[in-house]
């Protein structure tokens, strides 16, 4: 058992450190150009001497990528709710959560861009969009698999609507909202900076993908690959984040994280 | 043998020619009489799908018959108040995964409004009586069927029901837990004296809980047989005895008629 904990980190690790050594090793020994492929060290140099400027812009984007989390969990909740207390309601509104998902944000972001005159309201706009429909699909998913015989069971008791919304319906949506949660996380994060670049905004309010697309434009490839990198640490920490919420939530019961005895 | 007038009178359920047809057009139930007296334990025998769990929805108010009456109590007041002392009790166990034992078993008190402490008295108390004290924290899926399904019965016995309604409760359990749960089943009744509907399709079992057993045809299913079991004081003793075996051929002779008939 401990043999297996350890080797688990150790083998990702491990593949993590043979794939960095070999970009350094075609770098140098491949006589690279450094605008071409910059090696791992100066990327993590740049890092370190361009924090002045990423580091801000990693706040600013993390602050729209959180912010339209939120918002899209208590918007999304709270349709997925208001649509399984009646068919009707589901059936008129959700056409439209549907053709709010399918439309690309690239093509969406021009349209809302011009007309919300703050530019940061306008991506955040743009990233609820998208993070937004994961969390309601799956959310009113669970609601109407609630197990049949409990739901005639809350009846028998007596159980209002509302009592039963919050001691049947919603534990039972639980795995599935999470589910919802960490996809919306991983493309709460890809819309933020996809909304940015069809933006374009720039200055001191502008985020990762804005630093990301000036350092491109000016050749400073080290700088495009440090704002990279940060892009995917957040993308993993988002990832890691709601997968440890999700496994703490459900530990009590949920087949999915439950530990298994053999 | 069938139950006699003054029982009729005083009866705490009745059903008065209840049809039942479904929406895709199966009818599951057709000129249903039956009624049961408060303290009795009645088994509604008959073979898989000739609407004996129907006829427990019917009777929870679950479901409404297509025809005919489905009375409680003597009148709309009493009825109100025997529906909301029910206890029902599902084929399968139907706990709340994401709850304690004695969590799913508090429910069925928190859903009436019953005081916290009292509720952890009472729990207490009803888990006791299934011999479950010890695994109140436990979650259901660290526990076995035969487990799951005592959890199920103390859910029901904690509200007090005046009516007990089980729906082939111990049909997915294997035959030594079923004996066990069959044994604490009528002691409890002994105890406690609710009137008890019981669905099953062993002739074993309704024999051995019963003191009344009706027998149903297959669909458009039917109380063809209507049987009083004298209280022998349920024991092993009894289970072995040559009255039992009668009786219990008795049973069987008359579901095989009932099932020829329809064929």
């Amino acid at each position: 058992m401990r043999r297996t904990a350890l080797l688990s980190v150790l083998v990702p690790v491990g593949v993590l450190a043979l794939t960095v050594l070999a970009w350094h090793l075609v770098v140098t020994l491949g006589d690279v150009e450094t605008y071409d492929l910059p090696a791992p060290a100066l990327v993590v140099e740049t890092l370190f001497r361009d924090w002045s400027i990423l580091g801000p812009a990693l706040w600013v984007t993390l602050k729209l990528t959180f912010t339209a989390l939120a918002l899209a969990v208590v918007g999304g909740v709270a349709l997925a709710v208001l649509m399984a207390q009646s068919r009707w309601i589901a059936l008129a509104l959700y056409p439209y959560a549907v053709i709010l998902q399918v439309t690309p944000v690239v093509a969406l972001a021009p349209i809302i861009v011009t007309r919300i005159p703050d530019t940061q309201t306008a991506l955040l706009v743009l990233a609820f969009v998208v993070a937004f429909f994961p969390i309601l699909t799956n959310t009113a998913q669970g609601l109407r698999s609630v197990d049949h015989n409990l739901r005639d069971w809350f009846d028998l008791n007596g159980a209002g609507r509302l009592r039963r919304l919050w001691h049947l319906e919603a534990p039972s949506a639980l795995p599935y909202f999470l589910t919802g949660l960490r996809i919306a996380g991983g493309i709460a994060l890809i819309a933020a900076v996809v909304a940015e670049f069809a933006a374009g905004s720039s200055g001191a309010g502008s985020g990762l993908a804005f630093r990301l697309f000036e350092a491109q434009y000016r050749l400073n490839t080290p700088r495009v690959f440090a704002a990279l990198l940060l892009l995917a640490i957040t993308g993993v920490a988002i990832f890691a984040l709601t997968s440890l919420l999700s496994a703490w939530a459900l530990r009590n019961w949920h087949e999915s994280a439950v530990p298994r005895d053999r | 043998m069938t139950a006699g007038g003054a029982i009729r009178a005083a009866a705490i359920v009745r059903l008065t020619s209840v049809a039942k047809t479904f929406a895709n057009g199966v009818r599951a139930l057709d000129g249903v009489d039956l009624s049961i007296a408060p303290g009795e334990f009645v088994s509604l025998l008959g073979p898989s799908g000739c609407g004996k769990s129907t006829i427990l929805r019917l009777v929870a108010g679950l479901s409404s018959p297509s025809a005919g009456a489905v009375t409680l109590g003597g009148s709309p007041e009493e009825a109100a108040r025997i529906r909301r002392e029910i206890g029902f009790v599902f084929q399968e166990p139907t706990l709340m995964p994401w709850a304690t034992v004695a969590a799913n078993v508090g429910m069925a008190l928190k859903l009436r409004h019953v005081p916290h402490r009292e509720v952890q008295d009472r729990v207490a108390e009803a888990l006791a009586l299934v011999g479950l004290d010890s695994f109140a924290k436990a979650y259901p899926r660290q526990l076995s069927g035969g487990m799951k399904m005592r959890v199920s019965i103390a859910r029901a016995l904690v509200a007090r029901p005046k009516l007990l309604l089980l729906d082939e409760p111990f049909a997915a359990l294997d035959e030594i837990t079923r004996f066990r749960l069959n044994d604490d089943l009528v002691r409890l009744w002994h105890e406690f004296r609710w009137t008890v509907l019981f669905v099953t399709h062993s002739v074993f079992e309704s024999v051995y809980l019963s003191s009344r057993v009706l027998v149903m045809s297959p669909r458009p299913g039917r109380v063809v047989r209507d049987m009083a079991i004298p209280d022998a004081g349920r024991s092993e003793a009894w289970r072995m005895s040559p009255e039992y075996n009668a009786l219990a051929r008795e049973v069987s002779l008359a579901l095989h008629a009932a099932m020829a008939e329809a064929a």
